[in-house]
């Protein structure tokens, strides 16, 4: 009777450590740039320009970069990826063909956020000839995003019951019919939480737009999308490692890592709070 | 047999390798209950959704011979299937209400079908909910989610919600095999009522279910049909020896 007693002790507090350890890094890691950021933090530096070589001021044409290249990547990546796991999951018949399909996306999203950096370059600044600037970026972006809003919205809509499918079909409706009014509005809240979750992933990537339109620094806001542009993730890592006066600046760099960290922590709130309602609708 | 609705003739259909339906011929005749029964894996509910071109989406089918609606083939290729499957329309085995409102499951097939008026709309609503003899337990609630009725007033109000459009036949997969005793009897009671104005085919696993309701009993095993003919004399003179050991539940 005892060994099963300990054997189970052991894998619980094995549980245990675990989710301690993950927790405590993250406390740990928060704290720091909360504790270091927070001073910088006030309304003059978010709506403000670097000034003095970047050793003041604040960090607004980076917000606006950021923003701008995740609204690129978001008109890129929702219509595709979604219109691409419709097909996948109504349309295309389980075949050879389809599971390679399946197969490459899946891989697709492992592939690193370099080698999307550099094909973005290749394809967008240099073939499509748009130059650096914020639509190549945004669009390099929305291809690196692609592998998971296309996997996050295949799996919301087998979630929706294939009887809701059967049900209109029998009562005469096209299948383009039952799929548009009788599938997509209980799929589109669990699509919506897959692509923000990959959208916010998106606006914290570094390597993608370091090739693609990212900039050191601009005195000027972006005048359209094919400016060069400034980016809070980009903007953290020049802040951190490449700056003449690194020690001066680092609350800057912290303040910067609290903002991004702030974006994408309500970015994925939002991709909560529309799961949830998937949940509500489901248990209706 | 006159008023003959559907004719089926020399019907075969294919999943993949397997070979569900052997040459089922047989006369439906319109405005009559024909009860469907046979063993698990007979072909009986592929046989019901052979009719209104359900089996389509299935990968792999296929389907040979004539289903004839009202002198159509409705397996010619110029045929629309959507047209089929409005003028036959479905229950199945579980309820399957959409989880919008009850009103809103109504009107459905209505307006996907390009139904505009909000007055007809309300009105066929209504009748349709009567039709199916759930319309006083419901009436207060049109706004309420289908999904808060019981599983009873759940599969009535699928049937609703295939009268609304105005079907001519109605086909049921074993409707109330998911449902307890008094809800199988109102929708028993239900099908009779139906019957005066659908023609209704109905695939039911329960002997006494098909002895009740039914004007005709078509028994199917291994994809074949083996014997049709009126429920009177199926369940007292069956011709078949085999007919009449799954009738008196010798095996099945």
């Amino acid at each position: 009777m005892k060994k099963p007693h300990i054997s189970d002790m052991l894998g619980f507090g094995f549980l245990r450590f675990s989710v301690g350890t993950v927790i405590v890094a993250l406390i740990i890691i928060l704290f720091d740039i909360i504790s270091k950021g927070r001073g910088v933090i006030c309304w003059k530096f978010l709506i403000t320009m670097p000034k003095n070589g970047m050793t003041e001021g604040g960090i607004l044409p980076a917000i606006i970069g950021t923003f701008l290249v995740t609204v690129i990547t978001a008109l890129l990546s929702i219509p595709l990826g979604m219109g691409c796991a419709i097909y996948l999951n109504e349309y295309a018949r389980e075949n050879m063909l389809n599971r390679l399909i399946r197969m490459s996306i899946r891989n697709l999203s492992g592939v690193p956020s370099i080698v999307y950096g550099l094909f973005g370059v290749i394809l967008f600044v240099q073939v499509m000839n748009l130059g650096t600037c914020i639509l190549s970026a945004g669009m390099t972006l929305g291809l690196m995003t692609l592998p998971w809003t296309i996997t996050a919205s295949e799996e919301a809509l087998k979630n929706v019951p294939k009887s809701y499918r059967e049900g209109a079909l029998a009562l005469g409706a096209t299948k383009w019919q039952s799929i548009r009014t009788n599938v997509l509005p209980y799929a589109i809240p669990g699509m919506l939480t897959g692509t923000i979750l990959g959208l916010s992933r998106a606006a914290g990537e570094t390597a993608p737009i370091l090739f693609t339109g990212a900039a050191f620094f601009i005195p000027f806001l972006p005048k359209s999308l094919f400016s060069q542009f400034m980016a809070l993730p980009y903007h953290l890592y020049i802040m951190s490692t490449q700056h003449h006066a690194i020690s001066k600046v680092r609350p800057i760099a912290y303040g910067t890592a609290l903002v991004l960290i702030a974006l994408v922590f309500a970015m994925n709130l939002g991709a909560v709070i529309a799961r949830y309602r998937l949940r509500k609708i489901k248990m209706e | 047999m006159n008023n003959v609705k559907i004719k089926v003739e020399d019907f075969n259909f294919h999943y993949g390798k397997t070979h569900v339906l052997k040459k089922v011929s047989m006369d439906i005749v319109a405005n009559k209950v024909t009860g469907i029964i046979g063993p698990s894996g007979c072909g009986k509910s592929t046989f019901l959704r052979s009719i209104n071109r359900m089996n389509d989406t299935i990968l792999g089918a296929k389907a040979e011979g004539r289903i004839i609606l009202d002198g159509r083939n409705i397996y010619d290729d110029d045929i629309d299937v959507v047209e089929v499957r409005r003028k036959a329309g479905m229950v199945f085995q579980k309820s399957n209400p959409f989880p919008k409102s009850i009103f809103d499951n109504i009107a459905y097939g209505l307006r996907i079908n390009g139904v505009k008026d909000k007055y007809y709309i309300h009105e066929r609503v209504e009748k349709s909910l009567r039709d199916a003899a759930i319309w006083d337990e419901v009436k207060g609630r049109l706004n309420k989610n289908a999904f808060e009725l019981s599983g009873g007033q759940q599969q009535r109000l699928c049937i609703a919600r295939a009268l609304a459009v105005e079907p001519e036949i109605v086909l049921m997969d074993e409707p109330a095999s998911a449902l307890d005793p008094t809800a199988t009897l109102k929708v028993e009671e239900l099908i009779q009522e139906l019957k005066k104005k659908y023609t209704i085919i109905i695939v039911t696993h329960n002997m006494q279910q098909a002895a009740r309701i039914s004007d005709f009993t078509a028994f199917f095993m291994m994809g074949e049909l083996v014997e049709y003919d009126v429920t009177s004399i199926m369940f007292t003179k069956p011709v078949k020896k085999i007919t009449e050991d799954y009738i008196t539940g010798r095996f099945g």
